[in-house]
């Protein structure tokens, strides 16, 4: 069906105000050979087949919430508050463009600026952008900060090998198209100290991933001190959640600090949309990419927000911009804003304290199997609600009998990502999963290894 | 009056939420890595609620009123595209879940694939771009693999009319290339004479936006890409201006090689105050293989088992631009607006866009010049500054805003001084853009007899005027911390 509004008399008046005979006539500019073809399309559907056609397909689906998950690797399941979802379904929110007009745009510009406070204090740092597109862009786009702080000399980012592998492969995208190239060592256990002794004078910065994608937590006191004095640039990449009990990076030292938000009230969608979070220190504000907002006052004092530093940006600066980015992740910003406000001071340390608990009591519990260990390389690292298992059989293999036969999404099975770990899984747990899901998954795992023969 | 910051109303002790007692045992915690304070504000959930409800009072949305922003497509977001999204079964899944049990969402990603190479004309399309500018950029760094593998690495440089949107130049210098403008003639179409000049063998291609961003169809576009072509250059085509398009004209049947999609222009996903958006790119059969990773391919009868659609990667692909799959949200919203419309409603959407923009500009001509006066696609540039007056664009803009009117897009396109680029989109019925045409003729009156009115304009909205240039100076961008 179409949507269209006009009657046949405006319709009428209209095409006789402008001077054509039709509407068809307003395309004549196009060659004909290539007007109005005939598109294969599937018919129209009505409104009431639309949600029986969607709702159809969505059932082809097995939900998060349809039995224990203890998938993470990037993207997780949290609380959301229902404030959230009342705030992004607010029409002026949601159906309005980038706030380049602030007198009609001053809640948006508001919540951004909120948005920014927040995340400052959350990761300790002094300027927050109003939000990248994901994680992974806001990593790729602080190593090309980092490339341009640090001068045609210095082309390399080094960056750990326990960062997310997506993380990975978008910078190494992103890098394609400049002279610069993405090192770093193969072996995921070299710890943060480990990584600084490979900072030379080609690095303009060492990427760490707190807690690694494995789950570690890296102590990364003093590692700044040592990046600075090889003149690169330390940029952290964290768990946002993980901030609310555990110190941020600009305690210490961090240039730049990248996270993924959709932990902070975004469902996980199948991974997307999501919001990327980008903040630094205020020595680089004129290099930050994306919309920054400011405050500032009106015509008559009153206190208003506007967007700023617009001369980074591609509209002003078009070629010589910071960035190319336009559209960004604004309303992934206020679902965070509206997430963090919610859980406030205490929630966020308890939501933090309950990944903790429940991550550890889950290994230790699994560590206890007699055919799994837990963390298998470095045991001794701390770790932040995701942990790996060795198996005796290959995670993927495991990950169907726990879909197929007890009806739980398993965790990560690493060998996608790393070919000589077949047979570890990546497991995460939340506040979502009670002990007693917990309890199954563990006995769940039991059976499963003690049954199945060992490869 | 201002509405307080989060942190204004923020007292020591205040919950939002209950959350669960930890019911399994304790672990330590390593004390030196614990903060003392994590900065967050505390509040109850009515105040929170108010403080939104209050700042969404302070901010204009399609769902307010006429948005005629140019370049935007703010275009109705339909209100079942919301629900579709929602359901739990799109949102309550991990990109990670084994493909056997996600069948629905890949079906839905492929679909929406096969119906955006339908629309484009093309071989092939990735959904993983997350915005309009990271589809250029995508494309761009396709285009630099796709010479690479020919042995043509040299070839650096990008055509950009001087029309352009500035995503076109900073997504050039992003990909490493030398972006070079090319000017427009007196019709507002691309100069052919400068692009034949400017095509040498350091050609890597052009980013062509047609429509153009002054609302013109380029009129003798295969001209211009063959000229390319045969230069050994790619032909990437902007899609920003899509919505004139939509089953009117396939890009891929003129020429274009590659071209992305906002999925929140085009197809109706909402613009979330700047984002997130979706930008999928669709290649023709040369450019297909080196398509952004991951691609949705549909097994035949005979090699599917428990899995009929799954990920695949491209043989030559630059690799991932995102995380996971894109944003899939988006796709779900654009492929309910798909199924709804069908190619006959993609069509008249299309014709409507067309018809109201055209409208708005033989009645709007005769106060605000328009520079290129001929039939326009979905949008028109005009002057700014009423005939007879000494008024700005920006004045025109604000004073818009006590008429109840979201201003168009102002100071855009370049070419035209004090420009005031207008879109009014199918959507919008006649009496609405006849309201809109007497608010812009009563301002032009204004302008010329009591300019002053437009100069301090808006009075009606939240606050009037900002002090950019102090915002600029001071750079308050977050609350001052009060806690140490």
């Amino acid at each position: 069906m179409s949507f269209t509004t006009h009657t046949k008399d405006e319709r009428r008046a209209m095409l006789d105000a402008i001077g054509v005979a039709s509407a068809e006539a307003l395309f004549d500019d196009i060659p004909l050979h290539a007007r109005f073809p005939d598109l294969e399309l599937p018919p129209a559907i009505s409104d009431i087949e639309l949600e029986r056609t969607f709702r159809r397909l969505s059932q082809r689906n097995v939900t998060l919430d349809d039995g224990p998950s203890f998938l993470g690797a990037g993207c997780y399941r949290h609380f959301i508050p229902a404030t959230v979802d009342y705030v992004l379904q607010r029409g002026e929110f949601y159906t309005s463009y980038t706030p380049y007009q602030p007198e009609l745009s001053q809640g948006m510009l508001q919540a951004m600026f909120e948005y920014q406070s927040m995340i400052c204090r959350l990761t300790g740092m002094e300027v927050s952008n109003a939000s990248h597109y994901d994680g992974a862009t806001s990593l790729a786009e602080a190593a090309l900060l980092a490339l341009d702080e640090a001068g045609k000399n210095r082309s390399r980012i080094l960056i750990s090998p326990a960062v997310h592998p997506h993380y990975r492969d978008v910078v190494a995208t992103y890098l394609s198209g400049t002279q610069a190239s993405l090192i770093g060592p193969e072996d995921t256990t070299l710890s943060a100290a480990d990584l600084v002794g490979k900072v030379c004078e080609e690095t303009a910065a060492l990427v760490i991933q707190t807690p690694n994608f494995f789950g570690y937590l890296e102590d990364l006191n003093g590692i700044a001190e040592k990046v600075h004095a090889r003149g690169a640039l330390l940029i952290v990449l964290v768990d946002p959640i993980m901030l609310g009990l555990f110190q941020p990076p600009g305690s210490y030292g961090a240039d730049i600090v990248v996270a993924d938000g959709q932990s902070l009230g975004i469902a996980p969608s199948f991974g997307g949309p999501s919001v990327g979070i980008f903040a630094t220190r205020r020595a680089y504000i004129r290099r930050l990419v994306g919309r920054l907002v400011g405050k500032t006052t009106d015509v008559e004092g009153q206190r208003g927000y506007v967007l700023t530093l617009a001369t980074r940006e591609q509209h002003i600066r078009r070629a010589k911009a910071t960035s190319n980015i336009c559209t960004n992740s604004a309303l992934g910003a206020l679902a965070a804003a509206t997430y963090l406000a919610t859980l406030g001071r205490q929630g966020l340390r308890q939501v933090a304290e309950l990944c903790y608990h429940k991550s550890h009591y889950a290994a230790v519990r699994i560590a206890a199997l007699p055919r799994c260990s837990v963390n298998p390389v470095t045991p001794d690292r701390p770790f932040f609600k995701e942990f790996s298992v060795e198996l005796p059989l290959p995670a993927a293999e495991v990950n169907q009998a726990l879909q197929k036969e007890f009806g739980i999404i398993g965790g990560y099975d690493l060998g996608r990502s790393y070919p000589a770990m077949t047979n570890r899984l990546l497991i995460a747990a939340t506040e979502m999963n009670p002990r007693e899901e917990i309890d199954r998954l563990v006995e769940a795992l039991e059976q499963i290894t003690a049954s199945r023969a060992v490869r | 009056m201002s509405e307080p910051t989060l942190y204004e109303l923020s007292a020591t002790g205040r919950k939002a939420v209950s959350l669960p007692e930890c019911d399994v045992k304790l672990a330590t915690i390593p004390e030196h890595l614990i903060r003392a304070d994590n900065g967050l504000p505390e509040l109850t959930e009515q105040q929170i609620v108010r403080h939104y409800l209050r700042l969404s009072q302070r901010n204009f949305g399609v769902d307010c009123g006429f948005y005629p922003l140019g370049s935007c497509t703010m275009k109705h977001n339909p209100k079942t595209s919301e629900q579709t999204a929602r359901l739990p079964g799109f949102a309550q899944i991990h990109p990670f879940q084994d493909e056997a049990i996600v069948q629905g969402a890949l079906q839905l990603m492929f679909e929406l694939q096969e119906q955006l190479k339908e629309i484009g004309g093309f071989e092939a399309v990735s959904l993983q771009p997350t915005a309009g500018a990271q589809g250029e950029l995508t494309a761009l760094l396709m285009i630099r693999a796709y010479h690479a593998a020919r042995g043509e690495g040299h070839r650096n440089e990008i055509l950009i009319p001087d029309s352009a949107h500035g995503t076109n130049p900073a997504s050039a210098t992003m990909a490493g290339y030398i972006a070079v403008e090319v000017p427009s003639d007196g019709r507002g179409n691309v100069d052919l004479d400068a692009v034949r000049a400017a095509c040498s063998g350091r050609l890597a291609g052009i980013m062509l936006t047609n429509p153009n961003t002054l609302g013109l169809f380029e009129e003798r576009v295969e001209e211009l890409v063959g000229l390319v072509r045969e230069s050994g250059g790619v032909v990437y085509g902007d899609g920003a201006n899509m919505n004139a398009l939509t089953a009117i004209a396939r890009p891929g049947d003129l020429g274009i090689d590659l071209m992305h999609f906002n999925l929140h222009k085009t197809f109706a996903t909402p613009h979330g105050g700047g984002g997130p958006g979706s930008g999928p790119l669709g290649a023709s059969s040369q450019l297909a293989p080196y398509l952004p990773s991951p691609i949705v391919e549909r097994l035949p009868e005979d090699k599917k088992g428990s899995v009929e659609y799954t990920l695949t990667c491209p043989s030559h692909s630059i690799g991932r631009m995102s995380s996971f799959h894109g944003s899939f949200g988006m796709f779900v919203r654009a492929y309910s607006y798909l199924r709804r419309l069908g190619a006959p409603g993609l069509r008249a959407a299309a014709i409507d866009a067309v018809l109201n923009s055209n409208y708005l500009r033989v009645r709007l001509r005769d106060d605000y010049p328009v520079p290129f006066d001929r039939t326009c696609m979905h949008e028109f540039v005009c002057e700014g500054q009423p005939k007879g007056s000494e008024v700005r664009a920006i004045d025109v803009s604000k004073r818009l805003m006590d008429f109840g009117f979201h201003p168009p897009t102002n100071y855009f396109p370049l070419t035209v001084r004090e420009a005031l680029m207008i879109e009014p989109t199918e959507n919008e019925c006649k009496a609405t853009l006849d309201a809109f045409v007497e608010a812009m003729r009563a301002i032009a009156k204004e302008a010329r007899e009591e300019p002053g009115r437009l100069r301090e304009a808006p009075s009606a909205t939240p606050v009037r005027r900002l002090d950019e240039v102090r915002a600029a100076r001071e750079l308050t961008v977050c609350e001052p911390t009060l806690r140490t």
